[in-house]
């Protein structure tokens, strides 16, 4: 090791590079963290297969008057949903939360790397993961269950706007949900059945237009049951819209609006509670 | 630039509600210097350190880190420090190599990261994952990590509880060589022999404050440091405090020839340490402590 004291030392390091740098390194992290990857990725392709073959047993499809809706058709924007759920904001939430409690946080705080390339770096490996959970879900569903893709770019334009607020939305929620677990190893255990009760109540396993209208009240208020809609617009023919959703329409505005209300509110709040140390460490 | 202490502290102060963690306290480290705080737990070692670090605010008090003041120091200034935390369990799936190459990142001028994990000893397990390391190779890590970014000033947190004895003799080499290098090193530890190998200045800290400093072998003054002389006189077992234990043992010698029993003991660090913080006789007891002379 040479001198300990440069004469004159160079510039820090530009936020942009680190957070490129934190990408490479927590997405490696991830990958080789193989229950939580194989979880990720394979969960809404699971859930997919068996909610279309429980309801499409006997080739029985969603009738409706401008032609029939397979079950997978209809499950599948409802697993897009899920899978940017699970790839930002349930990564998220528990990643950071097991981060701070094993010190990891606290570690980093005492290095230069500035808190914007912390943050470009979880940004980045969402996207990344979320763009190859796009890839497997897409690919198994017009292979295996001949969900036939949309043709023209309109509908891959509100795909790609869809993924992109529902994915920052999501990413930013978990960041601020990350501060609500006691512990590492309570995080899944809080962050889980939030999860699970959204899908329930959004209309990813069921026909959202069947449910309660209570519970549809309740999920109107979360980003699931919109990025679901929104995906369902992509996905359903165009006309369907009159017969599968409540009000009868796609409600591109009402899902925008509601998303970049969550992302702010979530801006807010993650800002005003992030903490690098665990809450017992003052 | 260099003549300015590392580390200044003037009248700190925090309280956590009603208890006074840190109430009134004084330390200066100089440039170059390794300095060892030691207290029981609960003096307000490691509130005074988090507060150097940056990590806590302060009730009151002057603090100055390498001429800034740690709660608005920015990133220039972290670039400069290196912490070493105990308790983390963190970064499980990353390599050592990965760990020390990527860290090195974050810096202006980092140090050689090859270099620095010839020098804390993890050669053999640059490929490994960090959750396969044994403690002492994580706390390696945890060292490398801290020094890779060539810091000036380093903080220690009890590097080396929990350490097999030559797990912890590797890792006072390993800071000897930090300190031969220039760095300044302050930490805070459990273990005497630790701060009397490692430190050039001992910091005793007790209830918030420092209650004695010194240099290991000074520490706590001259009563502190008196020789005592014991042996087995006429009517049983003698025992005398003196400043000049030659001239008592010459005496003796003259009285009895061989002197029965003789035993001269000079207090070990330990002892001045318990006797500063209350908690025993500063008066020798245990031979196993102390230089033994027959």
């Amino acid at each position: 090791m040479s001198t300990t004291t440069a004469p004159t030392r160079s510039a820090l390091p530009g936020a942009l590079t680190l957070g490129l740098a934190r990408t490479g390194y927590e997405l490696r992290s991830f990958f080789r963290e193989r229950d939580a990857v194989i979880f990720i990725f394979a969960y809404p392709v699971i859930m997919l297969a068996i909610f279309a073959t429980v309801f499409g047993q006997d080739d029985s499809s969603i009738e409706l008057p401008g032609g029939d809706v397979p079950f997978a058709q209809y499950f599948l924007p409802g697993m897009v949903a899920t899978g940017v759920m699970l790839t930002s904001f349930q990564n998220l939430a528990i990643a950071i939360s097991v981060e701070r409690d094993e010190g990891g946080l606290k570690r980093l705080r005492a290095t230069p790397l500035p808190a914007s390339a912390y943050f470009l770096g979880k940004i980045g490996q969402v996207l990344v993961n979320c763009t190859l959970q796009m890839a497997i879900l897409l690919v198994v569903a017009a292979l295996a269950f001949d969900v036939p893709m949309p043709d023209d770019a309109a509908h891959w334009a509100t795909f790609a706007w869809v993924l992109l607020l529902g994915t920052a939305t999501g990413a930013v929620c978990g960041v601020a949900f990350s501060s609500l677990p006691r512990s590492g190893r309570s995080a899944s255990a809080v962050v889980t059945p939030v999860v699970l009760v959204l899908q329930f109540v959004s209309g990813v396993f069921f026909r959202f237009d069947q449910l309660p209208s209570w519970m549809q009240d309740v999920a109107s208020v979360f980003p699931l049951k919109w990025m679901a809609q929104g995906m369902r617009s992509v996905f359903l023919p165009d006309e369907a819209a009159r017969y599968v959703e409540v009000s009868g329409s796609w409600q591109h505005g009402a899902t925008a609006a509601v998303l970049l209300a969550w992302l702010v509110v979530g801006l807010v709040v993650g800002i005003r509670t992030f903490r690098w140390r665990r809450r017992d460490d003052g | 630039m260099t003549s300015a202490p590392a580390v200044e502290v003037s009248a700190l102060r925090k309280a956590y509600g009603q208890k006074k963690a840190v109430d009134g306290l004084d330390l200066v480290v100089d440039r170059g210097e390794v300095v060892a705080v030691l207290g029981p737990n609960g003096a307000g070692k490691t509130t005074t350190v988090e507060i150097l670090e940056g990590f806590r605010a302060r009730d009151g008090g002057d603090v100055r880190v390498l001429g800034e003041d740690p709660a608005h120091a920015g990133r220039d200034w972290r670039s400069r420090i290196g912490v070493v935390l105990q308790g983390t369990d963190d970064l499980a799936e990353a390599t050592v190599g990965e760990l020390v190459h990527h860290f090195a990142r974050y810096y202006p001028d980092p140090r050689d990261p090859e270099a620095v994990i010839d020098a804390v000893g993890l050669r053999e397990k640059v490929r490994t994952r960090t959750r396969q390391l044994s403690g002492g190779q994580r706390r390696r890590l945890d060292v490398a990590l801290g020094i890779v970014g060539r810091p000036e000033l380093v903080f220690l947190d009890e590097p080396t509880t929990g350490f097999d004895p030559q797990a912890r003799r590797d890792f006072w080499d390993l800071i000897a060589g930090l300190r031969d290098d220039g760095t300044t090193i302050l930490l805070t530890t459990h273990y005497l022999d630790e701060a009397e190998h490692l430190a050039d200045r001992v910091v005793v800290v007790n209830a918030g404050r420092v209650v004695a400093q010194g240099t290991p072998a000074d520490l706590g003054g001259r009563a502190a440091r008196q020789a005592v002389v014991r042996w087995t006189g006429d009517d049983g077992p003698r025992e005398e405090r003196t400043d000049t234990p030659t001239a008592l043992v010459r005496e003796l010698a003259e009285r009895y020839g061989e002197v029965p029993g003789l035993q001269v003991l000079r207090p070990s660090l330990e002892d001045v340490y318990l006797s500063l913080i209350g908690g025993a006789t500063p008066v020798p007891v245990a031979p196993a402590r102390t230089e033994a002379l027959r």
